[in-house]
């Protein structure tokens, strides 16, 4: 039943084979295809513009109002690409293994590779675009490191590095907008997928400023519509991120692959209390600079600067010596929530750790900029004011960002943090070309749960939306689009649109006519804390029966007391909210479903009943080594398929970071 | 804390908008402005009423999707700091808080605070990139780049197209944004082919989407929540009038 459809031939030679062969569509049939591409984050946009470029007839769509608001635009840290330029012994075999390692095995070996294999063209491409990454003084491009490996191959533009690279994507569609080869719709929201002879072959959308529900028609539909990591209501992702498109994509045939596999990034700011409407990440690239310590006295009381060197413990350096502060993410989130539990934690809630930048500001950075302008013996006040204009250059607008939101200047005190919800490596299950289980649906970028396993590594995610959208779907849909050259443009007024629209619209209807007293915001809320307390960085049994029934009785709730005030034909959106939710509450249970059925632990997915002595995550291959692709069958009803997941290249081992 | 808000409601474009004051109470410093929206639009929902749409996404200050004109100025009172960013420290009980969308012909109101921006992408579409096709790219280090060139590029890239500096401007013109775009192009070898007619061609367009002309009155540059500079205008400036003179297309 389900086929990845994975190359034969070695694994080095699949994608290099793949493109030699697969079919292409001549450019003059290329104008008479249509792809319609929901999402114009990093991946839609690299992959419309460079379907423009090649000449086929796109339309995207995002709900924002510019395609430069996409969420890719907040990334902060870099992006990885096996360049070598350091020459501290990267290859694109070892981005391959370090991404497989780092996904906990639970990735598929093909598709990871080819990843790898594109990485540097992205670069390359970015670079071409204008995207300004950061210099050395010798005027080539400069590198960090981030978690979970040992070299640097981490390019960056400061902290903005998603906005950067967005931007150039952007401009790119623009341009195509520009000569005609793209149409972009802006604060519209896709609301089904129309599917005809089991084909995707449009979309269902809302204008979100009249409220009018729109058929597209398109030989193929492109689904780039980002992660749903905001079902925990508290999350980094932006305030309008959600699973909708993925969500009516799966009621339609798409299975939802590894669902429970989210990410919980270790250094964030922390929840101080009940108003917050989102979460802020301090980038993992801080870690490469700061050092993470609780004091070693249990509720130690005092500020963190009068805390003396002996008597803080810096857990990552003693646990991880190997690996130190640049664990994996769900290592070192595992390990901030052991201390905050054990009774170490600091600031008013007690649920936060230091993140320190003294130590590399003065020993550094201060010496260093010193040593540069000849400064003989310097004093610890000159190494402080050196290195801190170094850190502003790296870092400043995440040092910024942090003061403003917390009122504390994180040169002078430690910054405190604590791991929040960040990214979800579940999605919709695609093959090699990115071919959801629906014939013409293709999934891209977050939304698909291709590449990172159970847990991915830092700067991974911008790479991987970049190379579905530049250089992979580019060969892989004219594979399909080859055979859909006769296939005439059908027109909208076919039932299965009409039939499509009225379920849309039947849906509105109805959550206009609930008329009940509870806000959205309020469901959306009370759906997170069920999903972070037993569907979060610990997981058990008892609790994820208890969550899925939970999340049951909520969804009852929903139907029947949510208040939406306003009307249907306008802009509305309490009822734009309203959608949203209802999918999160539907997702939520299949989450914890997943989550449930997967007894063993892997990378973020951390199960109570499985673990080692010392704590650590406790995988179990025998079992568990698949992909679980779970098919809707109605309501609260799901089948699961299993892709056995085959290593051939490479040995699963229990991680080891010590 | 307790406050007073005095929000601009308008339904749609086509009607014609008033102020209404609102009170909400027991507001935390720790708050961000947008939270207290947050606060007040429940309020609103739990009494029956329609809330205030406001535009917002990132909550970053980095999409540039919020825009409040806040006491008389865009983004209010932090310097360098989004309406998303700004927290209600800025603020003290007691307070009258007036906020409006931004005020500009190429900007319609479209529905309370939130504005159509859509000029601003036509302004791009009109040259606010480099022609270069995926896979026509050389390696990446094959042209090196001057620091301080890059970084100069990269300050101007940071302009997040909130249309601060046109709500700001007396004149309603977009010369900041614009000039942030050329820059950011024109200081990279990668855009220097093409710098004559983007910088023409993106002059053009704000033209005809009815941004006012520049006056230099510097406006923008004080309420530009990334501090684009206004060196910025005088590179545009000068590439524009090179292109003047050089470019045959005139
Ligand atoms: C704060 C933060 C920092 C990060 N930093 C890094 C980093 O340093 N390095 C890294 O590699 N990764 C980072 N990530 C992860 C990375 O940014 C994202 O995984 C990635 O940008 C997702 O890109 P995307 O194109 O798949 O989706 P998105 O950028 O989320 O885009 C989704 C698009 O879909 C549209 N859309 C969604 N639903 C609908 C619908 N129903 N109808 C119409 N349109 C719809 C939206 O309008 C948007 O255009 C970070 C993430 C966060 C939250
Ligand atoms: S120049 Fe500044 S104020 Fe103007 S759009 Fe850009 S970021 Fe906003
Ligand atoms: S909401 Fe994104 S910049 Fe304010």
């Amino acid at each position: 039943m389900l086929n990845s459809k994975i190359p034969p031939g070695k694994l080095e030679d699949k994608w290099t084979d793949y493109k030699g062969h697969v079919k292409l569509v001549n450019p003059a049939n290329k104008r008479k295809l249509e792809v319609i591409v929901v999402g114009t984050g990093l991946a839609g946009a690299s992959a419309a513009a460079s379907l423009g470029e090649l000449g086929y007839k796109v339309k995207a769509y995002c709900f924002q109002d510019s395609p430069r608001r996409a969420h890719s635009i907040a990334a902060q840290g870099g992006i990885n690409a096996a360049k070598n330029y350091q020459n501290d012994g990267d290859s694109v075999f070892r981005l391959f293994y370090d991404t497989i390692k780092g996904g906990d095995y639970r990735s598929r070996e093909s598709n990871v590779h080819r990843l790898a294999e594109i990485s540097a063209n992205i670069i390359d491409q970015c670079v071409a675009q204008g995207v300004p990454f950061a210099r050395e003084y010798g005027g080539l491009l400069a590198n960090r490191s981030f978690g979970g490996v040992q070299v640097k191959r981490t390019f960056y533009a400061a902290g903005q590095t998603g906005q950067q690279l967005l931007i150039g994507a952007y401009q790119a569609l623009e341009r195509q907008v520009a000569l005609g080869n793209v149409t972009m719709y802006t604060r519209h929201e896709m609301h089904d997928v129309v599917v005809i002879d089991g084909k995707a072959r449009g979309i269902i959308c809302r204008n979100l400023v009249t409220g009018e529900l729109e058929r597209h028609f398109g030989h193929a539909v492109l689904l780039c519509s980002g992660g749903y990591g905001n079902v925990f209501y508290l999350s980094t992702n932006a305030m309008g991120s959600n699973v909708t498109a993925a969500w009516k994509a799966h009621k339609k045939g798409a299975f939802f692959a590894n669902p429970c596999f989210t990410q919980i990034h270790p250094t964030c700011i922390p929840v101080t209390g009940d108003h917050q409407s989102k979460l802020t990440l301090m980038s993992e690239s801080l870690r490469n600079d700061g050092r993470i310590w609780v004091p070693k006295k249990k509720d130690d009381a005092r500020r963190a600067n009068d805390i003396p060197e002996d008597e803080r413990d810096y857990y990552l350096e003693r646990r991880y010596p190997a690996f130190g502060n640049l664990v994996p993410r769900d290592v070192a989130s595992r390990a901030a929530k052991e201390r905050c539990d054990a009774g170490y934690g600091v600031g008013t809630t007690k649920q936060a750790v230091y993140l320190d930048f003294k130590y590399n500001l003065i020993n550094k950075y201060g010496r260093a900029e010193a040593s540069k302008q000849g400064i003989e013996n310097p004093d610890t006040e000159t190494l402080i004011r050196l290195g801190k204009e170094v850190v502003k250059e790296e870092y400043g607008n995440l040092f910024d960002m942090y003061e403003k939101i917390t009122g504390e200047n994180p040169y002078e005190v430690p910054m405190r943090i604590y791991p929040a919800v960040h990214y979800t490596m579940g999605g919709l299950w695609v093959d090699y070309e990115l071919k959801t289980s629906v014939d013409g649906l293709y999934a891209l970028g977050e939304a698909n749960f291709s590449d990172h396993g159970a847990n991915r590594l830092g700067a991974s995610a911008l790479m991987q939306g970049l190379a579905d959208g530049y250089f992979v779907i580019p060969y892989t849909l004219g594979n399909y689009l080859a055979g859909e050259i006769g296939t005439r443009p059908i027109p909208t007024t076919h039932e299965a649109f009409e039939a499509s629209e009225k379920e849309v619209k039947e849906r509105i209807d109805k959550l206009m006519g609930i008329k009940g007293k509870q806000s959205v915001e309020s469901f959306h809320k009370r759906l997170g804390k069920i999903m972070w307390n037993k569907c979060g960085m610990a997981r058990n049994e008892q609790g994820l029966k208890e969550a899925i029934e939970e999340i049951r009785a909520l969804r009852k709730e929903f139907w029947n007391d949510v208040r939406i005030p306003g009307d249907i034909m306008e802009m509305n959106n309490e009822l734009d909210k309203a959608n949203r939710v209802a999918d999160f509450i539907e997702l939520g249970e299949l989450m914890c479903l997943d989550a449930l059925e997967r007894a063993e632990s892997c990378g973020g997915h951390f199960r109570e009943e499985s673990q080692t002595e010392e704590g650590e995550a406790l995988r179990n291959d025998d079992k568990f080594m698949y992909v679980a692709a779970w098919e809707y069958k109605g309501e609260s009803n799901w089948q699961l398929n299993k892709e056995d997941l085959v290593y051939e290249e490479i040995k699963p081992t229990q991680r080891n970071y010590k | 804390m307790n406050l007073t808000l005095k929000v601009w409601k308008q339904k749609n474009k086509d009607t014609r908008g008033s102020f209404e004051t609102f009170q909400v109470k027991g507001i935390s410093s720790e708050m961000s402005f947008l939270e207290m929206f947050d606060v007040l639009n429940e309020q609103l929902i739990e009494e029956g009423k329609e809330p205030i749409a406001f535009d917002h996404d990132c909550r970053e200050g980095i999409c540039g999707m919020c825009s409040m004109y806040i006491n008389g100025r865009p983004h209010g009172p932090w310097h360098g700091t989004t309406t998303c960013q700004l927290h209600m420290r800025a603020f003290k009980d007691g307070d009258t808080i007036v906020v409006e969308p931004w005020r500009a012909n190429a900007f319609p109101v479209i529905k309370d605070l939130i504005v159509d921006r859509r000029a601003f992408d036509h302004i791009i579409q009109a040259g606010g990139f480099i022609s270069v096709n995926t896979g026509n790219a050389v390696d990446g280090n094959a042209i090196p780049i001057e620091r301080e060139k890059a970084d100069q590029s990269f300050a101007a890239a940071a302009c997040i197209g909130c249309g601060a500096c046109v709500a700001a401007c007396k004149n309603s013109s977009a010369m900041l944004f614009v000039s942030a775009k050329v820059s950011h192009l024109a200081l990279l070898p990668q855009g220097a082919p093409e710098k004559k007619t983007r910088v023409m061609n993106m002059i053009a367009q704000m033209d005809k989407e009815g941004f006012g002309a520049c006056t230099n009155t510097g406006a923008c540059e004080a309420v530009c929540p990334k501090e684009i500079s206004l060196e910025n205008i005088a590179r545009l400036n000068q590439e524009y009038l090179g292109s003047s003179f050089t470019s045959d297309k005139v």
